[in-house]
């Protein structure tokens, strides 16, 4: 029984290759039930994301089987062996378990803290649990990756933080509004990151979107990806009223929003809280307006700031997390290493259950004329010193401890048992 | 220690741990702070709640006679007014900020000499339990806005400065701060309306004059104006946000100018608010 993981990252091999080594759609199923065909592997699992392929296996033999794996990979994938030479890694062993618990926990991950992987490493435990290519290890590996992963989120603020502009526009959207399912958000112009921005909103359930754009036909188009409203350009302000959620990134070389307009705005909302989000560069919203009540005004600098202290913020907390993990290492190990004595365990049950069996046989055969009653009570007692006499070795075998294999032979040669 | 004081110094003692956690939660939050500080406050609001009905059977009157007696059952109507609140919104921290002023609140009322006396002739009335519960009830709701207001500015703060850090995350959202903030002024004005309008016909009925110009009528007044003025100007011109958190905190100080400082100045007929 042994740990074997092997994988290639978003570090270690570009996207190009990562495709082309993906176990995506039906070639997961086959792939792993692939893997289990190999000789050397007894259990397997196989995550395949965007950004990692990993698999987990239970191995016979470490020595071998990562080139066996790495033969199984290539020969699939239908590419060169040498083209993994790099991209490749392999953790056996404590390393291994470190390496899950990390993936798991989304310490490994580009974005780290980013809440998708475990979803994912969930869902390709059960596909491997369907497929029956897992056994009593990744089970129990599996599932304590889990759990270290969910037990990192609940103790830790690693995923709390919008380490992305994007997400962070959101989480500020949540501190301004109670409930941003209320809200309206206007697309002023067009941009990669206003469109992601206003994605997200969209995906946090706002109730409209507006899209105003110079070119109406394209504000039309982008207004129906978002199946929002597309509104006339020069109609913007008078929408803004009644928007709460304004992103703008319009390309324009001076203010498109100026500090006398955003007074009427305010005057016509009544006061109610703003929140406006400029992306463009040059700025096309007055910065001053900033400092009016109840409109809450970031530029990508600002937004930048918040992703920045973010991410320092998650770097401290990915630490405490390494800490965790440390631990949650060592309890999982202390199991691996008791189950190294379960053969030696059941040999010496089974030896000490058939002496006795042996002999009660012969004592019985000796004596036809005993009542049921007497024969039980002879039975319990051959029972009741069996079990009193490997009690001992049996705790001991299961206590972990550094001189177990020492313990294991040990016990062997003193009860006369063989093989295992 | 009669059952009264025992009660008493231990809701004071009570109050004081759950001020003290509320702070420590402020800064380093856990489970044992938050679930914590609610315990405590429960805690104390319970033996509170036996001094007031044994100081209520021992004098035979509402105990508010006194200021001792005035203070305590002021903060006994704020915790009420805070368990209210935190039943229908659940606002993070909030006992963090209104657990210290309870606390302060019994301290003072602890300072102050608590001997029961005899209810002057002039206060035996009817009028005096429902005039006193409607300011009671009234001022607590505005004490649980003043620590909205002081939220509402420190979350404004953190959004305004662009440095999200401290309480940023775990503070309430603006909207539901401001929002929140101005239900419980709706809910204290009437009822402080109320007091005014029993403790003028009382008033009619005891002196025979609706007003009299007492410092603690007058101040009362101007309370009420600030109150009658944060919402009309949040009906009529959109104040809300940070100015209506300004306004409920001056309302509040207000409120204590009345509550401790009139009586520094003068001996009214008001023992108490």
């Amino acid at each position: 029984m042994n740990i074997l993981i092997a994988g290639l990252n978003h570090r270690t091999a570009e996207v190009e290759v990562r495709e082309k080594l993906a176990f995506d759609g039906p070639k997961l199923e086959s792939g792993l039930i692939g893997l289990k065909g190999l000789p050397g592997v007894a259990e397997a699992v196989v995550l395949s994301t965007c950004n990692r392929v990993e698999i987990y296996a239970n191995v016979n033999d470490p020595g071998s089987a990562p080139e066996e794996i790495k033969g199984f990979i290539a020969e699939f994938h239908g590419i060169a062996p040498r083209l993994l030479e790099n991209a490749l890694y392999f953790h056996s062993d404590k390393a291994a378990v470190r390496h899950i618990f990390r993936v798991a926990s989304s310490l490994d991950s580009m974005v780290v803290g980013e809440p998708q992987i475990l979803g994912q490493l969930k869902d390709a435990f059960e596909f491997a649990l369907k497929q029956k290519t897992t056994g009593v290890l990744l089970n129990r590996l599996m599932k304590k990756a889990i759990s270290v992963a969910k037990r990192v989120r609940t103790e830790t603020r690693i995923a709390e933080n919008a380490v992305s502009i994007s997400f962070a526009a959101v989480e500020l959207a949540k501190k301004i509004f109670t409930d941003i399912t209320e809200k309206s958000v206007m697309l002023l112009g067009a941009g990669e990151m206003a469109e992601l921005a206003a994605r997200y909103l969209k995906s946090s359930g706002v109730r409209e979107i507006l899209v105003a754009n110079r070119t109406f036909e394209t504000g039309c188009r982008l207004a129906e990806e978002f199946q929002g409203r597309p509104v006339r350009f020069d109609e913007f302000i008078r929408e803004m009223a009644h928007t709460d959620i304004v992103i703008c990134s319009t390309g324009a070389p001076s203010y498109v929003v100026t500090k006398g307009q955003m007074h009427s705005v305010m005057k016509e909302r009544k006061q109610k809280p703003v929140f406006i989000i400029d992306i463009s560069v040059p700025r096309n919203i007055d910065p001053e307006i900033n400092e009016m009540e109840n409109v809450f005004l970031y530029d990508v600098d600002d937004l930048q700031g918040v992703v920045d202290t973010n991410k320092e913020e998650r770097g401290k907390e990915a630490e405490r997390a390494e800490g965790i993990i440390e631990e949650e290492i060592e309890t999982f190990l202390r199991w691996l290493s008791s189950l190294d004595a379960v053969p030696a365990i059941v040999a010496l049950r089974e030896r000490a259950e058939a002496i006795k069996k042996e002999e009660l046989e012969k004592l019985l055969g000796k004596m036809p004329q005993i009542g049921e009653k007497e024969r039980k009570a002879v039975e319990y007692m051959a029972s009741a010193i069996v079990n009193k006499l490997i009690h001992p070795p049996t705790v001991a075998l299961k206590e972990a401890s550094e001189d177990k294999d020492a313990l294991i032979a040990m016990i062997k040669r003193l009860y006369g048992i063989n093989g295992e | 220690m009669d059952t009264g004081t025992l009660s008493f110094e231990l809701a004071l003692t009570f109050y004081l741990v759950a001020a003290v956690v509320g702070i420590i939660e402020l800064y380093r939050s856990s489970k044992v702070t938050s679930s914590g500080m609610f315990l405590v406050a429960g805690a104390g609001f319970f033996v509170h709640t036996l001094s007031i009905i044994y100081r209520y059977a021992v004098a035979g009157h509402l105990p508010i006679s006194s200021p001792h007696e005035a203070a305590s059952f002021f903060a006994w109507c704020i915790v009420l007014m805070f368990f209210i609140i935190e039943y229908h919104y659940r606002v993070g921290l909030l006992g963090s900020f209104i657990m210290p002023l309870v606390f302060l609140m019994m301290l003072s009322s602890s300072m102050l000499p608590r001997e029961i006396k005899p209810l002057s002739p002039v206060l035996q009335s009817y009028w005096f339990g429902i005039h006193t519960l409607f300011a009671f009830l009234g001022n607590a709701a505005f004490a649980l806005s003043f620590g909205m207001g002081i939220m509402y500015l420190l979350q404004e703060r953190y959004v305004k400065s662009k440095h999200l850090g401290g309480l940023f995350r775990r503070l309430p959202s603006l909207q539901a701060l401001d929002e929140i903030n101005y239900r419980l002024i709706t809910i204290g004005f009437p009822l402080f309306t109320l007091a005014i309008i029993t403790g003028s016909l009382w008033a009619d009925m005891a002196w025979g004059s609706y007003w009299r110009w007492d410092p603690r009528e007058v101040w009362s007044l101007v309370t009420w104006l600030i109150y009658a003025l944060i919402l009309h100007a949040r009906l009529l011109a959109g104040w809300r946000g940070r100015r209506a958190a300004v306004l409920t905190i001056m309302g509040f100080i207000s409120i204590l100018i009345a509550f401790f400082g009139i009586k520094l100045l003068q001996k009214g007929m008001h023992v108490f608010l």
